[in-house]
């Protein structure tokens, strides 16, 4: 090992450890406010790498059709709702927008020619495609049983993981894809070059954080999501409803988990079960923070992301096993120093 | 009243599997992973199976699909499943080495033969007892390391660099190369190990250019053999880069690109088969099969799909010999088609010419591979 080499997998400890700190601060936001330990983050993570690289094809996904039929389902829920609490059917027009949306981005999709679309347009429209199918996820799986206990939501999560991966699998089939490159260049910084992808990553990683740090501080929904991820009851009391609290929670990590999926495919070959591993070692870095600290998580996630690069290179064969191992002395010391507190409900 | 209706209802299936086996059926299992991590060896094959034998000689041969999503546990359920319910006289499959490995105990104790259409030689060497029930109907890794070998002899290469997978295909490669190298002269300089899974191989790969090898030997099925490759040309490696008969698909050029143009791999004639001579007996077979499955399908198979037409070939050659020992169904039979498959001799498929014997249950000589080339983007005969 000298510094050349040690330059290298630093590099690519900081490219992967920052995909992991996204990921890390979105499993932190779905759980503080919603107690949802969201295992199927990992699946938008490979949902939007691979509708990417379908767009960069030419190819319409039938990601869109995936979303119709949620939402339908949902619209259908919604109606015998409104039957049951006022006694007729009826649609209101924000759920019939909601309902029109997907279908319109089909006809989006396969009219316009995608392969020739600029990066940017096509990543609007990865976006456009997988961030909606996040308060869908809500809306349908976890909100008609938002009051359960935790391990029934940690089960539900493991359900919706399972049947998300066969349904990409299904959508995407069982072969890898990989994106093109947002810039070509590279940047010689010392001994090595410094890969332009990195910088993306980076680049936006930070900026995500100050954003989703702004919209905390500054913002109004940002502090009602806050509110309910300090105390739910009592959010609730002051008039902010949980179930917005969750879809806006869910919507957020269907982004962040879009953004990470798009910037990591052009890096490396990304499969419709890729997002599980990927969104587990941020789960890692969450844990760091004990569920609680986003700053802390984030930077757990990048100690993951420089250990699994560093220990790459030492011992190749058993790389997993330390990352995963890394987990028991800080759940340790988690146990050893936090003070176990009560949940209030 | 619902108790009394069990008894009826056993005696009605048990006539039902009398009247079946009366029909002079012969009934073989086929276990894919259609889904799940290995989908991509499993759908091609699962796709191949309405391409195999119905009807060979006076018997009909009934398949019966079962998936095991990739996973061990289940493909040894659906094995156990498909020897005490469906009553199988063989079983095709299953599609990854580890799956079938866990297999072998349960086909040998049931005294019914398995075609394992996978890679690692592991499932029929070194022949024993339980193993001698086990058919291997893909070219063993040995065949296309002596392939590789002789090209780095011919080409010079004095140290080799090999990075693999971390499960039994890429440990079997090591342990294969490791010996061939060694008795040609060639010195394995470093040799690294990466999941799957993995997005990044930055550190095997740096660990590979530090001991700075003439050529590098990437053992990884199916699409993770491209990551090694494109990581170590990102890095500016000059060496020749070689790949195993697991990286002959067409994912391989597809995510690799330019960056793995002039990779030498040794694999079946499948791929370039408009390149080979006529005059080379399975060009007609393979050529036969692409053609049927592309009708069927609409896509061109990957090889891994005819491993298991393949078996179906073995089986269509062994049934008629092990009828005249015993009818379909009973322990003579099974016991008897696996003689037979064990006497095949010179069965054209479509990926060679099967010489079994009872030492060698994979029969494949050096007709069963080619070297090939990535030239301009596309798979060519390296001449």
């Amino acid at each position: 090992m000298n510094f050349q080499i040690a330059m290298f997998l630093g590099q690519d400890g900081v490219t992967n450890g920052a995909i992991y700190a996204l990921l890390a601060l979105s499993i932190l936001l779905v759980f503080t406010v919603t107690r949802v330990l969201f295992i199927p983050q990992g699946e938008f993570v490979a949902f939007g790498a691979l509708t990417m690289a379908a767009i960069q094809a030419g190819q319409a996904t039938a990601v869109v059709w995936l979303l119709a039929g949620m939402a339908v389902v949902e619209a259908t829920l919604d109606i015998l709702h409104r039957f049951r609490s006022q006694g007729r059917f009826s649609i209101d027009i924000l759920g019939f927008l909601k309902l029109a949306y997907p279908f319109a981005l089909a006809l989006v999709l396969y009219q316009l020619p995608l392969a020739t679309l600029p990066m940017a347009i096509q990543a609007v429209l990865t976006f456009a495609l997988i961030v909606p199918l996040g308060p869908l996820f809500y809306r349908l799986f976890y909100q008609p049983v938002a009051n359960a206990p935790v391990l029934v939501l940690l089960i539900v999560s493991i359900a919706v993981h399972v049947a998300m991966v066969g349904i990409g699998l299904l959508i995407f089939g069982p072969s890898g894809a990989k994106t093109l490159p947002f810039t070509d260049a590279s940047f010689p910084l010392g001994p090595i070059t410094l890969n332009s992808q990195t910088l993306w990553v980076i680049a936006a990683s930070l900026a995500l954080i100050i954003a989703l740090y702004q919209f905390f501080e500054r913002t109004i929904y940002g502090k009602a999501l806050r509110a309910t991820a300090i105390n739910r009851a009592g959010a609730r009391l002051m008039g902010i409803s949980p179930i917005f609290a969750g879809k806006a929670s869910f919507f957020l990590a269907a982004f962040i988990g879009t953004l990470s999926g798009i910037l990591i495919a052009p890096i490396t070959t990304i499969y419709y079960d890729s997002g599980f591993l990927i969104s587990l070692k941020g789960f890692i870095g969450s844990i760091i923070g004990g569920l609680v600290s986003y700053p802390v998580a984030a930077l757990g996630a990048l100690l993951v992301g420089m250990i699994e690069a560093f220990s790459a290179f030492w011992a190749s064969t058993y790389k997993e096993v330390i990352v995963f191992t890394l987990i028991i002395p800080f759940l340790l010391w988690r146990s050893l120093t936090v003070r176990h507190v009560e949940e209030e409900e | 009243m619902m108790l009394k209706k069990i008894p009826a209802a056993i005696a009605l299936a048990s006539l039902a599997t009398f009247a079946g086996s009366a029909l002079a059926q012969v009934k073989v299992g086929v276990i894919s992973s259609a889904t799940g991590p290995t989908a991509l060896v499993g759908i091609p094959q699962k796709n191949s199976v309405p391409l195999l034998p119905t009807k060979v000689g006076d018997l009909t041969v009934e398949y019966i699909a079962l998936d095991d999503a990739s996973d061990s546990t289940a493909s040894v359920k659906a094995v156990k499943k498909l020897l005490s319910e469906d009553k199988v006289d063989a079983i095709i499959g299953p599609s990854g080495s580890p799956n079938a490995m866990g297999a072998i105990q349960f086909v040998a104790e049931a005294g019914v033969p398995m075609l394992a259409p996978v890679g690692t030689a592991a499932v029929v060497l070194p022949m024993n007892e339980q193993k001698k029930w086990v058919f291997k109907t893909t070219q063993n890794d040995d065949i296309i390391a002596k392939a590789l070998t002789e090209h780095m002899v011919k080409a010079g290469v004095k140290t080799l660099g090999l990075i693999g997978t971390a499960d039994p295909y890429g440990e079997n490669w090591e342990k294969v190369m490791g010996g061939l190298a060694e008795a040609n002269g060639i010195k394995i300089v470093a040799s690294e190990k990466f999941q799957r899974s993995d997005s990044s191989v930055t550190g095997q790969a740096l660990k590979i250019l530090g001991a700075k090898p003439d050529a590098v030997l990437v053992t990884a099925p199916g699409g993770p053999s491209v990551l090694p490759q494109t990581t170590l040309f990102d890095m500016g490696y000059k060496g020749q880069m070689y790949q195993t008969h697991g990286a002959a698909l067409p994912d391989f050029l597809k995510l690799g690109g330019k960056k793995v143009e002039g990779t030498i791999l040794a694999a079946s004639l499948m791929l370039v088969l408009p390149e080979i001579a006529d005059s080379n007996p399975s060009k007609k077979v393979a050529a036969d099969y692409i053609a049927a499955y592309e009708k069927m399908h609409g896509n061109k198979p990957a090889t891994f799909g005819a491993n298991v037409y393949d078996a179906g070939l073995l089986l269509k050659q062994a049934i008629p010999l092990a009828a005249l020992k015993g009818k379909p169904g009973t322990p003579e039979f099974r016991s008897a088609l696996r003689d037979a498959l064990e006497q095949t001799k010179e069965l054209v498929g479509t990926q060679g010419v099967y010489n079994m014997s009872p030492a060698d249950h994979s029969g494949f000589d050096d007709r069963g591979r080619v070297m090939i080339t990535v030239k301009e983007g596309n798979w060519t005969l390296l001449k």
